[in-house]
């Protein structure tokens, strides 16, 4: 099927693996050379699909972590304890492996120029990947609008891009801001946020209201539920929010 | 031609039920939660439930009045878009059906929309003969705000988008209009048999 693409069909393409990127010990970034790749915008994800010798096949959905001017396609997987694909995906897959996906998927949890700003950028754990791929955008387009990124993580060794995230932060008045806020485990010089995601932080960190941002939040769903819900308490339009959620309830 | 993932053996085959397992998808315990925006929390005296558009009588409902509509239990699987399936949930709500008895129209197509801007499109034939409901309950408890809570669309036999969270209202139309996911691309019809997750599957 790969190749003979209907207009407006999502086929199934076999993408080579260039490069993989240890990120955390439970995220590596998957570059991958894939030819016909039609383009995407910041934001969007794809599906992956694994086939075993037998012809079984499992499908999983993941963000795109490169921006569109980024030479290869990039995603970024976080390992699922328990999981069928990801740890397929973290402990088999190695350079010049085929992996198959189609996409891109989505269209709603996505930014570009045209959509203006101010950007803010809310993650949790993993859930910074898709705006990692905003992120990037922005600086390749060399765009005007203010971002701002607040990410959440449990500890700095779990905290994905810390080192771009960093420097993409050093970069001057006009660089976008990046805040980190850790939940569980400190390094002894962390001048960053501490503790869970919450309205004294998200008003300190984020545009007012009356600047009217335009938010992006992204994450596991309790974080994503809060972040959501305290933006709205802090009188920020629910219009002006869009969310991205992955993994189990926790119910 | 699909290759063969080296290494691949594929751990979570479905074993049991696996002729409920539609192409691609795989089972969970969990119920996730997917949504575009926040959760909208709109209080139950100020919700209401209205049939709109090619119509010529407009029935609405108050809450109370809506709960007090002859209701169905009934248990069903749901099938995501994003991969998951889960099996033998249980429902309360009301059919389609009786919504939709006396009202005259020729429309052949409708649009859920719920609170937060979310819309749907759906044949009327999709939601009719029994298999679509409003629900309020799931496994027996009022339905959480998460989860499309006070009240949401259930057409189990289509992906889960199609079940639209918060709805408020079914807009008749003569033409089928793509809501809010179909005009990102999603699948206009969403037979999670036929795997008909994106256009042109």
């Amino acid at each position: 099927m790969a190749g003979a693409a209907l207009p407006g069909r999502l086929s199934w393409q076999v993408t080579r693996v260039l490069e993989l990127v240890e990120e955390t010990p439970q995220a590596t970034t998957i570059v991958l050379e894939a030819p016909d790749w039609p383009g995407y915008r910041a934001g969007q994800h794809i599906d992956v699909r694994l086939t075993a010798e037998d012809g079984y096949q499992a499908q999983r959905s993941y963000s795109i972590a490169s921006a569109p001017e980024d030479p290869h396609l990039a995603l970024t997987v976080e390992r699922i304890a328990d999981g069928e694909v990801s740890p397929y995906l973290l402990d088999e897959l190695r350079a010049g492996d085929e992996l198959e996906l189609r996409g891109p998927i989505g269209g709603y949890f996505a930014w570009d120029g045209s959509l203006g700003g101010p950007l803010m950028l809310l993650a949790g754990g993993s859930g910074v990947v898709p705006l990692r791929s905003m992120l990037r955008h922005h600086a390749a387009a060399a765009d005007s609008v203010p971002v701002r990124l607040l990410y959440s993580s449990r500890a700095w060794e779990e905290v994905i891009y810390r080192d771009e995230l960093r420097r993409l932060g050093d970069g001057g008045s006009d660089s976008p801001t990046v805040e980190f806020t850790l939940t569980r485990a400190w390094p002894a010089d962390w001048d960053g946020h501490r503790g869970r995601i919450d309205r004294a932080l998200l008003a300190e960190v984020c545009w007012a209201p009356a600047d009217r941002p335009l938010i992006y939040i992204c994450g596991p769903n309790g974080f994503v539920e809060t972040a959501a819900a305290t933006m709205v308490q802090l009188g920020h339009e629910p219009q002006r929010i869009r969310t991205e959620r992955f993994g189990p309830s926790g119910t | 031609m699909t290759p063969i993932s080296r290494g691949f053996s594929g751990r979570h085959r479905p074993v049991a039920d696996a002729s409920r397992i539609p192409p691609g998808q795989y089972l969970t315990p969990d119920f996730p939660v997917l949504s575009a925006g926040p959760t909208p929390h709109t209080p139950l005296d100020e919700w209401s439930f209205a049939i709109d558009g090619a119509i010529d009588e407009r029935p609405a409902w108050s809450w109370t009045e809506f709960i007090d509509l002859p209701a169905e239990t009934f248990t069903t699987d749901i099938h995501c878009v994003t991969k998951w399936s889960k099996l033998d949930t249980s429902w309360r709500g009301v059919p389609i059906d009786a919504l939709l008895a006396g009202v005259v129209s020729e429309a052949r197509y409708l649009t859920a929309w719920s609170d937060g801007g979310y819309t749907t499109n759906l044949a009327l034939a999709d939601v009719t003969g029994g298999r679509a409901w409003v629900a309020y309950e799931f496994g027996g408890e009022p339905l959480e705000a998460e989860h499309g809570g006070p009240a949401r669309l259930l057409v189990p036999h289509l992906y889960f988008w199609k079940s639209a969270k918060w709805v408020r209202g079914l807009t008749l139309t003569e033409d089928d209009e793509p809501g809010f996911w179909e005009g990102y691309g999603y699948h206009n019809h969403g037979d999670p048999w036929l795997e008909q997750r994106y256009q042109g599957d």
